[in-house]
């Protein structure tokens, strides 16, 4: 175990953590932003540079401090360690800067975006950017390139974070897609001109920080703010696949499907494509009820209305789980015209 | 008149093939070693030589060699980079090309020290003919027995491969070289873990540059002590220095450590001072990566001494009134050169060869390239001087490998001490851009 103190609290955690990791477990505003580094990936992390920190010790033995900001997501802790991060100046300082260099080449497309509201990036600037740009040459712009029906390809708005890259390697047989080209011209593509088509490449949708990777059967549908996300699960006949989801209702209707995110939007358990862009009517899901949004995000701001559930899927519950749902009702229950 | 140890016979006749290298004393080292000498005590040599990296940063070969872990029953690695692109620099080029055999000796040595049975050169892309070079002076060697199974039959032996790289600068920074002599895209990883821990195929890696691997011979056939002799201070030994740019003898000159930039730059000896008998400007003295400093200053320190060829002497003052030994890549530039436009183009160089990997590299190059284009061009503003030195700031240190830095420095240290000229291709647009335009006002010293 090692203690060390973030930002003036101290914490115990086991050797090999992570300082975000660590900083997670103590939770709230003083957790650094992550915009590349994703838990259930190997080998994620340090190249946003969005969660660099201050050690201003770097353990009990060696109480230097480290010459650079080092990111967060990727130093492992020491015993006697010393972090700042919300309370260095220099360190909010340098998040500026690099909302800054993540802006000056995105499009600024969040009102057409189908990412806005659930974007990392756009939590990040608005949280450390500023309003004004000094960027005041043309934006990079790449050719379009059609990765298959199901998921839409924006490379304007990638950050490179290289998270779908290492979703590819690890969930998938074979990795079609990569980074193409080097610098500020290097892009996700496939060479040449693929089609990302697998069981589990949906999955690069929801790993994804901004809107680079979205829903092709979601695009334009609705601002994700007016859909209400419900968790539910089904037996998915593909082992590899958890069958546990959030369906995000606009009325009756699912709109779309994703895997379940916890409150730092990583994804812990896969589904698969047929989940994903196969299944979306109520009576293909078990509900389970709403599914927990953090109440800073937008999508907390409106008001929750109970989804409606097919009385088919209630009269296959046990009655225990019926009578409890009555007395303390997550759900509304009743026919789909109630 | 300096001595040579790397370069004394590089102009003998045939010298590239392995009879005559060893006849003109090639391979002792690797007797020495291998029949006398225990691995700990050549990288013993080696630490009390103080050799210091040459490819760069200057960090004392025998200390990485020291930190090599040596877990048991697991392959270590030696790695000689050779992957030289910072414009301004092209001493490993020749050394390779002249000298092949030297390479080699100092690899079976250095591999020996370190314990490694398969060692690999990394070569840059556009050295293709360097590398034909290389291989036929290993396959020399292995015919000599030098190299393969149970070299001299002491039982030790080796396996050396030459491999090109694909021609990208960023190759050249260790853990992208690792990556690359993998077979994957030449990114630079996350450190730590550092080589010497996970380096090639995540075992223990010592990744050298070509002079730093060409001395060790020399080392050890003269012993460490007789090697730090020669020099100054804790800059020991001897430096190829690749001198080009406006003087009157641009070439690679091995020099010893200490040696005045006065002496170097004006002197018959060397570079024979600037060419059509002009005024020195300023001077880039360790690669395009390091601060550029006026004559006034490369010529002698902020305090008034004389500025040495020497990692003290030249970092002198910091970064506000000093620079770096860094490759040993000297450039020179005369009255006529526009600081702005030089600037402009070692930007858009390190635009070129960024990795993209982390965003304010990635992001920032390409945002310094721009600026500075139109600051050359006469279509800039003050504020766009102010803006550079600002970006070049957010991008130093917060980057993954030091290409971030390589590419700030050299901005910072343009407008920190060529400021006028910056605000002069501002405020006199028409004149600044006209061809053959200079700026002849007083650069910035502190």
């Amino acid at each position: 175990m090692a203690k060390i103190t973030f930002d003036g609290i101290e914490i115990e955690v086991p050797d090999g953590t992570t300082i975000l990791n660590a900083a997670r477990q103590i939770g709230g505003g003083i957790v650094p932003p992550a915009m590349c580094y994703y838990t259930p990936l190997k080998g994620t992390g340090g190249k946003c540079r969005a969660c660099l920190v201050k050690v201003a010790a770097g353990s009990a033995k060696d109480p230097r401090p480290m010459p650079k900001l080092v990111a967060s997501c990727i130093t492992t802790v020491q015993d006697g360690m010393v972090v700042e991060n919300t309370i260095s100046q220099q360190v909010m300082d340098v998040r500026k800067g690099i909302v800054e260099m993540l802006l000056i080449n995105h499009p600024l497309d969040c009102p057409v975006c189908d990412q806005a509201g659930e974007c990392d990036l756009q939590d990040f600037a608005f949280e450390h950017g500023v309003s004004t740009t000094r960027y005041e040459e043309e934006r990079r712009t790449f050719e379009k390139i059609d990765i298959g029906p199901l998921i839409q390809l924006h490379m304007t708005r990638c950050i490179l974070c290289y998270r779908c890259v290492y979703t590819a390697d690890q969930l998938t047989p074979e990795r079609v897609h990569g980074v193409l080209g080097r610098g500020d011209a290097s892009e996700i593509g496939t060479y040449i001109e693929n089609i990302i088509d697998n069981e589990f490449s949906g999955n690069v949708i929801d790993v994804c920080p901004v809107g680079a990777l979205t829903d092709k059967t979601f695009r334009f549908k609705q601002r994700v703010w007016f859909t209400k996300p419900v968790n539910a699960h089904r037996a998915c006949e593909n082992e590899k696949c958890c069958g546990k989801v959030t369906l995000w209702y606009k009325g009756k209707d699912v709109l779309r499907v994703t895997a379940r995110k916890d409150e730092y939007g990583e994804v812990k358990e896969w589904i698969c494509n047929t989940c994903r862009f196969d299944k979306k009517e109520t009576s293909d899901w078990v509900l389970e009820g709403p599914a927990h949004i953090n109440r800073a995000s937008v999508i907390a701001q409106n008001h929750y209305e109970l989804p409606v559930v097919n009385p088919q899927v209630i009269a296959d519950l046990p009655e225990s789980t019926t009578r409890e749902l009555e007395r303390n009702p997550p759900l509304r229950l009743g026919g789909l015209n109630n | 008149m300096g001595r040579k140890l790397l370069t004394e016979h590089i102009n003998v006749e045939g010298i590239n093939t392995f009879e005559v290298y060893r006849k003109h004393g090639g391979y002792r080292s690797v007797e020495k070693a291998l029949k006398t000498m225990t691995p700990d005590e050549v990288t013993e040599e080696v630490k009390k030589s103080g050799l210091r990296g040459r490819g760069g940063a200057g960090f004392p070969a025998g200390m990485k060699w020291g930190f090599l872990a040596k877990p048991e029953g697991v392959p270590r690695y030696l790695v000689c980079n050779a992957d030289e692109s910072e414009p301004g620099t092209f001493k490993d080029r020749q050394l390779m090309t002249k000298l092949p055999h030297l390479l080699i000796e100092g690899m079976i040595t250095g591999s020996y020290a370190l314990g490694a049975r398969t060692s690999y050169i990394y070569i840059r892309g556009e050295l293709l003919y360097v590398l034909r070079i290389l291989e036929k002076a290993i396959a020399e060697a292995y015919a000599a027995g030098f190299l393969g199974e149970n070299i001299l039959g002491s039982g030790y032996s080796l396996d050396l491969h030459v491999h090109p790289g694909a021609g990208a600068y960023i190759c050249g920074e260790e853990t992208a070289l690792l990556e690359s002599l993998e077979g994957k895209r030449g990114n630079p990883r996350n450190k730590p873990p550092f080589p010497a821990v996970q380096g090639l195929y995540a075992r223990p890696t010592v990744v050298n540059n070509v002079e730093t691997i060409a001395a060790v011979p020399v080392i050890v056939n003269e012993g460490g002590d007789e090697y730090a002799k020669i020099g100054i201070g804790k800059s020991t030994g001897t430096k190829l220095i690749s001198a080009c740019g406006h003087l009157n003898k641009p070439g690679i000159y091995e020099i010893e450590l200490g040696l005045p930039v006065e002496e170097f730059i004006y002197s018959d000896e060397y570079c024979g001072g600037i060419w059509k008998g002009r005024e020195l400007k300023a001077v880039v003295a360790g690669g395009s990566s390091v601060p550029i400093l006026p004559k006034e200053l490369i010529l002698k320190t902020a305090a008034g001494e004389n500025r040495l060829m020497s990692y003290e002497s030249l970092s002198d003052g910091g970064f506000v009134t000093g620079t770096m030994l860094g490759s040993g890549g000297f450039i020179a530039m005369d009255e006529t050169t526009c600081i702005v436009k030089n600037t402009w183009n070692f930007s858009r160089f390190y635009h070129h060869e960024s990795c993209g990997q982390c965003s304010p590299c990635r992001e920032g190059t390409g945002w310094l390239e721009k600026v500075l284009h139109r600051l050359e061009h006469g279509h800039g503003s003050m504020h766009d001087i102010d803006l550079i030195v600002s970006v070049a700031k957010q991008i130093e240190g917060n980057t993954i490998c030091p290409l971030g830095e390589a590419a700030a420095w050299p901005v910072a240290a343009a407008v920190r001490h060529f400021r006028h000229e910056f605000e002069w291709h501002v405020t006199n647009p028409k004149e600044a851009t006209a061809p053959g335009a200079v700026y002849r006002g007083a650069a910035v010293l502190a």
